[in-house]
């Protein structure tokens, strides 16, 4: 099992729980009691812990090994995903995943990027780093959407775009670029979640959702901590300042009205609990459906347009304050 | 943002009568030093040539006002956009505050953040020029770099100008984080816009042009256009070293590199870049107005 330093004293007293009920002793008056209590206070602990995570440890989180991809969440909210592969130019980016599939009776396009699990498939997934084939597979998939009318859901999860020789030969950045534009052009709904890590210009290049939100334990900014820290400070060593600094945490972007909202995930993380995390996600998902699809394609449009034209923060001498 | 400088030579060059000069950000002295080839050249040849070296085609890095005198006639223009301030919404702190990091920028290089807006005639042709400035926090896109570019992407839709967009940054603000990252959405939906009212944009990208600048508005032109040995890439050639584990091959991201992969329209040197544009839109200006 995988865990982050700070789960290290949970992780402990659980394994002692296990140890306790795996022993064969008769005499139930002494142990019940005994492991009853490890368990309140496994929950005491988590409580304490979660409630007060630090945005590194957020970031932490974000990048757990065991939390659920995209592929898990389809397989587990979704059916009959019919997996679309390629952008018609280069080839099939494995960083990127995509097709039809049917959310609760309504059809849908579902794209993410996708990490691989162990040392094997994290290399075939590239780390989820997409080369511009997987910026051009998403706008290829979600243009097929568009022509038969049917929403397009996205989940963000990528240290980056890849930087690459290749990816900079094949224009990484071409591609990238003409997502936001064509994103904000479509006449159908998009909702963006954001199920792990959001890193900058790769994750935004399937971003660009009527709707965006947020899993709990996510980050999503304009840099990784890390090369933040490296720029900034001239080292490596100030990623947890830089993760504070650069407000990343879903709170954060809720209050700089970036996203709509914060999915709530089980105590503990996503990656203790796939089914309560995709439940969750699955709520979201449909409620924000409901409202995006009685809105007419212009609508859509421009609302998205208009949305994304409102970010950022400036003083307008113009205004009177 | 990366900070990487490059050195490139090329060999094009031509007198122009326009004669550009910004003390600030140039070399002082009357003999400059050209870095690719070391050699020294006289100030006012110089000045006379747009910053481009006569021997060796260096293209010497010039501002927003420098670009300004280029393009517009008579270097007259309405300048748009200036009651777009920057502030620090998220009291960002590194070694320096940044509150205190724009003030010392504004100070020092007479910019209020690292973008211009002016409107007026380019060879008697109405244009809106975007002009970055990589002096200013290394031309980084922040929440008024984007929104002045949104500001000149709308009035050249509703006003039916072309739109000319001068690029040199080292990509998105940090100091700004998810902030400047949406501005990259905003100009491109904005683009989204002008592109559906078949307005032409025109994206010049010079050195350097990387990251989230790269990565929206700057790729997005009808006509990407570079000049002569430009750094431009989404990645910095550090990065991807790092990435690859081995040596970049020479010329790698540099205008030739992007011209030769299919990125780049055309490359024209800064002498020439002004009657090259204008024949442009003019061969267009022809074509739109006669259909409609």
């Amino acid at each position: 099992m995988n865990y982050l330093d700070f789960e290290k004293p949970i992780i402990e007293l659980e394994k002692k729980i296990t140890e306790l009920s795996e022993l064969n002793i008769s005499d139930d008056d002494v142990l019940t009691p005994e492991i009853e209590r490890l368990r309140n206070r496994v929950i005491e602990l988590r409580k304490s812990i979660f409630s007060n995570l630090t945005h590194w440890q957020r970031v932490q989180l974000a990048r757990h090994p065991d939390r659920p991809y995209t592929l898990d969440y389809i397989y587990k909210i979704m059916e009959n995903f019919i997996e679309l592969h390629g952008d018609r130019c280069y080839s099939d980016d494995k960083a990127i995943v995509g097709g039809f599939a049917t959310f609760k009776g309504q059809s849908v396009m579902v794209i993410g990027h996708q990490k691989g699990r162990d040392t094997k498939s994290r290399k075939y997934r590239n780390f989820g780093m997409p080369n511009p084939d997987g910026y051009r597979k998403a706008l290829r998939l979600m243009k097929s959407a568009e022509k038969f009318n049917i929403p397009i859901i996205t989940m963000l999860d990528t240290p980056g775009a890849f930087p690459g020789l290749e990816a900079e030969e094949r224009g990484q950045a071409e591609a990238i670029a003409k997502n936001l534009r064509e994103m904000a052009l479509l006449t159908v709904p998009i909702v963006t979640i954001v199920i792990g890590e959001g890193a900058s210009g790769g994750a935004l290049g399937i971003g660009m959702g009527n709707e965006v939100y947020m899993m709990e334990n996510t980050w999503y900014s304009v840099i990784s901590p890390e090369s933040c820290s490296s720029i900034l400070w001239k080292t490596w060593d100030y990623k947890e300042q830089a993760a504070r600094a650069l407000k990343l945490s879903a709170p954060d972007l809720l209050e700089l009205n970036v996203i709509d909202g914060i999915i709530k995930e089980p105590l503990g993380g996503a990656h203790r609990d796939y089914n309560a995390a995709a439940q969750e996600l699955s709520g979201q998902i449909s409620e924000s459906l409901k409202r995006l699809v009685k809105k007419k394609p212009e609508q859509l449009k421009l609302e998205r347009i208009e949305k994304y034209s409102s970010m950022g923060a400036w003083k307008d001498t113009k205004k009177k304050s | 943002m990366n900070e990487e400088d490059y050195d490139m030579s090329w060999f094009e060059r031509k007198h122009s009568n326009i004669v550009t000069t910004s003390p600030k950000e140039m070399p002082e002295g009357i003999w400059v030093k050209v870095p690719s080839t070391g050699e020294t050249v006289h100030r006012r040849e110089l000045e006379e040539n747009c910053w481009v070296d006569p021997a060796s085609g260096y293209h010497f890095a010039i501002g927003s006002g420098d670009y300004f005198s280029l393009l517009f006639d008579e270097d007259e223009y309405e300048e748009l956009g200036q009651h777009i301030q920057p502030e620090d919404p998220l009291a960002f702190k590194d070694r320096k505050k940044y509150a205190e990091r724009l003030k010392e920028m504004q100070e020092k290089t007479g910019l209020s953040d690292a973008v211009r807006v002016g409107t007026g005639k380019m060879r008697n042709m109405d244009i809106v020029l975007a002009c970055m400035d990589f002096r200013f926090i290394g031309g980084s896109m922040g929440s008024v770099v984007g929104e002045r570019i949104g500001l000149a992407i709308d009035h050249a839709r509703e006003n039916k100008k072309p739109l000319i967009i001068i690029s040199q940054s080292g990509g998105a603000r940090m100091m700004e984080s998810v902030l400047s990252l949406m501005q990259m959405a905003k100009t491109s939906a904005k683009l989204g816009q002008l592109h559906e009212a078949k307005i032409p944009y025109i994206s010049v990208l010079t050195n350097p042009t990387t990251g989230g600048v790269t990565a929206s508005f700057a790729m997005l032109g009808d006509f990407n256009v570079g000049e002569p040995g430009a750094l431009i890439g989404f990645a910095g050639p550090r990065v991807i070293r790092q990435t690859i584990g081995r040596d970049l091959p020479e010329g790698f991201q540099t205008s030739e590199y992007l011209l030769e992969h299919g990125f780049l329209d055309f490359i024209v040197p800064r002498n020439k870049m002004r009657n090259r544009l204008a024949r442009l839109l003019k061969i267009l200006n022809h074509g739109y107005r006669k259909t409609k």
